[in-house]
């Protein structure tokens, strides 16, 4: 009946008496870039969290493509095809950005509980790997620590090896946070790029790039949905200007 | 070579003449005794320096390893081969059902489970009758190899006993040189991230566990023929603290560390001991001087100067 790839029903999450994301519905069109804005401590992370199920919510329930997720672990979620990334940059420090990516890679292998086996057999996925890498702009860094690349750049892999995985829809927690504008250009073209056939909900600080890039906004103040709707009808909305100046009590 | 890099060829072959001609110029029974922690350190090196997992109950699997075989070997005349895997079998079992409760706890919550499981499995060897309580199991036979070659010479159980760390290390070697040794760490480095790839990191972190745990028992078993005992010293928290020390000195996360820390602290026991309670505050010192001086451990910092890994 609906074109809709995740959607939530009275998601709320409860942390000793207070109540961080509160009755959420929230529906996201498959194949569009949804963003979820909020000001700060407006229950974002905490979503991502519970719709990735690295939280259990304390009442609601999760549909994705059409399942119901409730109940699953993280680990199966990711199997599934819903992939997140991290605020702060989550890249596998010590090992070379050609690694990192192969580690997502080398899911399609199934369980890698092989230890007898040498990684040699990891090396078909170098290729592949490469060239997600090449596609974000870091064919010159395949061979260095993760650990030593540039913050951008470490966003940029993370993405790669999100990528890797190809999954039907990535949630991302401030893909620009933290970014020079070069950066932050790079990102969003990057984005732009990659969004097809995917649908991408990400949290983004960052108006401009929203302004950008979104086709939907869901506004989130204290844990409850403030607004929704496209940037120009969100953007309007006397509600959300209140909830970002704080005019009365923020 | 092996999947070795080339400074690793090199420290290799290095580590192979040595164990090749230090029986004919050191006492074999302490070169067996050093090789026995060398393969105990490596196999705690797999879970705190590949998986991040800081066991502090690593003697219980040695300890076990070491009761099972000489106890299969002395009541049941197990030949060596047989009653070495026999230890290596229960201390993998004991590390499946110990690490199946640990892992579900994160850093020092995780030690402190090993910890308290560790010192129950103490008080057991303590009380059950099998183990001969503050006696041990004394007057273990060495037995012959395949029930051909006996073993009473201590040169020919030397041979054994390098071989058998040989076949340990390189197979530990394997272990992190995998697909699976790949994954282990990338859970390592950043587990939530590894989860958000679709990894159950539990499934794996157990199966290092239980790897661990089933060398540390092989190590322990081919201590107890070599000695022909076995004692309460194995399943002490102080061996489960000694292992830890070898390791951190030797350089964790390295291959060649876990050796030198065992090579380093058994040294020390062994020629320091005319000094009685000296050696303690010896070892006391240099892990002191280990962690604020060189905190990559011997071989991590000679890796970092030269740049490569060992």
């Amino acid at each position: 009946m609906s074109d809709s790839i995740l959607e939530t029903s009275g998601l709320t999450r409860e942390f000793r008496g207070f109540v961080a994301v509160n009755d959420v519905a929230l529906r996201v069109r498959a194949g569009t870039i949804h963003a979820l804005i909020g000001p700060n401590g407006a229950g974002k992370t905490t979503c991502f969290n519970l719709l990735t199920k690295f939280l259990q919510p304390t009442r609601g329930s999760i549909r994705f493509k059409g399942r119901d997720i409730t109940g699953l672990k993280p680990a199966d979620v990711a199997q599934l095809g819903l992939v997140r990334s991290f605020q702060i940059s989550a890249v596998f420090a010590h090992l070379t950005a050609l690694e990192n990516v192969r580690v997502a890679l080398q899911r399609q292998r199934g369980g890698n509980f092989d230890f007898w086996r040498s990684d040699r057999a990891l090396s078909v996925f170098d290729d592949r790997a490469r060239a997600l890498l090449d596609d974000v702009g870091l064919s010159a860094f395949v061979n260095v620590p993760a650990g030593e690349l540039s913050y951008g750049r470490k966003r940029a892999l993370e993405i790669a090896t999100t990528l890797a995985l190809d999954p039907e829809m990535m949630l991302l927690d401030e893909p620009t946070a933290g970014m020079t504008h070069e950066d932050v250009d790079r990102i969003v073209a990057l984005i732009r790029r990659i969004r097809a056939g995917r649908t991408i909900l990400m949290v983004e600080h960052n108006l401009s790039v929203v302004e950008g890039l979104c086709d939907a906004i869901t506004v989130l103040a204290r844990g409850q949905v403030l607004a929704e709707g496209d940037y120009a009808g969100v953007s309007a909305n006397p509600a959300v200007v209140a909830a970002y100046l704080g005019s009365n009590d923020g | 070579m092996l999947g070795f890099s080339r400074a690793q060829s090199a420290a290799f072959l290095v580590m192979l003449a040595l164990i090749v001609a230090a029986p004919f110029t050191l006492y074999p029974v302490f070169l067996m005794k050093l090789l026995c922690f060398a393969l105990f350190a490596c196999a705690f090196n797999l879970l705190i320096g590949y998986v991040g997992l800081l066991s502090f109950g690593h003697a219980a699997y040695f300890g076990m390893g070491s009761y099972i075989a000489a106890w299969t070997a002395k009541t049941w005349h197990l030949t060596p081969e047989l009653a070495i895997i026999a230890g290596g079998l229960t201390g993998a079992a004991l590390g499946t059902v110990f690490g199946w409760l640990a892992i579900r706890r994160q850093g020092i919550y995780f030690a402190m489970i090993t910890l308290a499981l560790a010192q129950m499995n103490y008080f057991f060897c303590l009380q059950a009758p099998f183990t001969g309580g503050e006696d041990g199991i004394q007057q273990v036979p060495r037995g012959a190899l395949f029930g051909i070659l006996p073993l009473d010479n201590d040169m020919t159980m030397y041979a054994v006993v390098a071989v058998i760390f040989l076949a340990g290390f390189l197979l530990i070697h394997r272990v992190v040189h995998s697909p699976f040794g790949q994954v282990l760490k990338a859970i390592r480095e950043n587990e939530p991230r590894a989860i958000s790839l679709g990894y159950r990191t539990d499934n794996y972190k157990l199966l290092a566990f239980i790897l661990s745990a089933g060398l540390a028992g092989i190590a322990g078993g081919a201590k107890a023929l070599v000695f022909g005992i076995a004692t309460l010293t194995d399943v002490h928290f102080a061996m489960s603290g000694e292992v830890v020390l070898m390791t951190l000195v030797g350089g964790m996360g390295t291959v060649f560390g876990p050796v030198v820390g065992a090579l380093i602290t058994n040294s020390m026991e062994y020629y320091l001991a005319q000094f009685g309670s000296w050696v303690t505050i010896t070892q006391g010192a240099i892990f002191v001087a280990c962690v604020l001086l060189f905190r990559r451990g011997v071989i991590g910092e000679i890796a970092a100067k030269l740049r490569i890994s060992l």
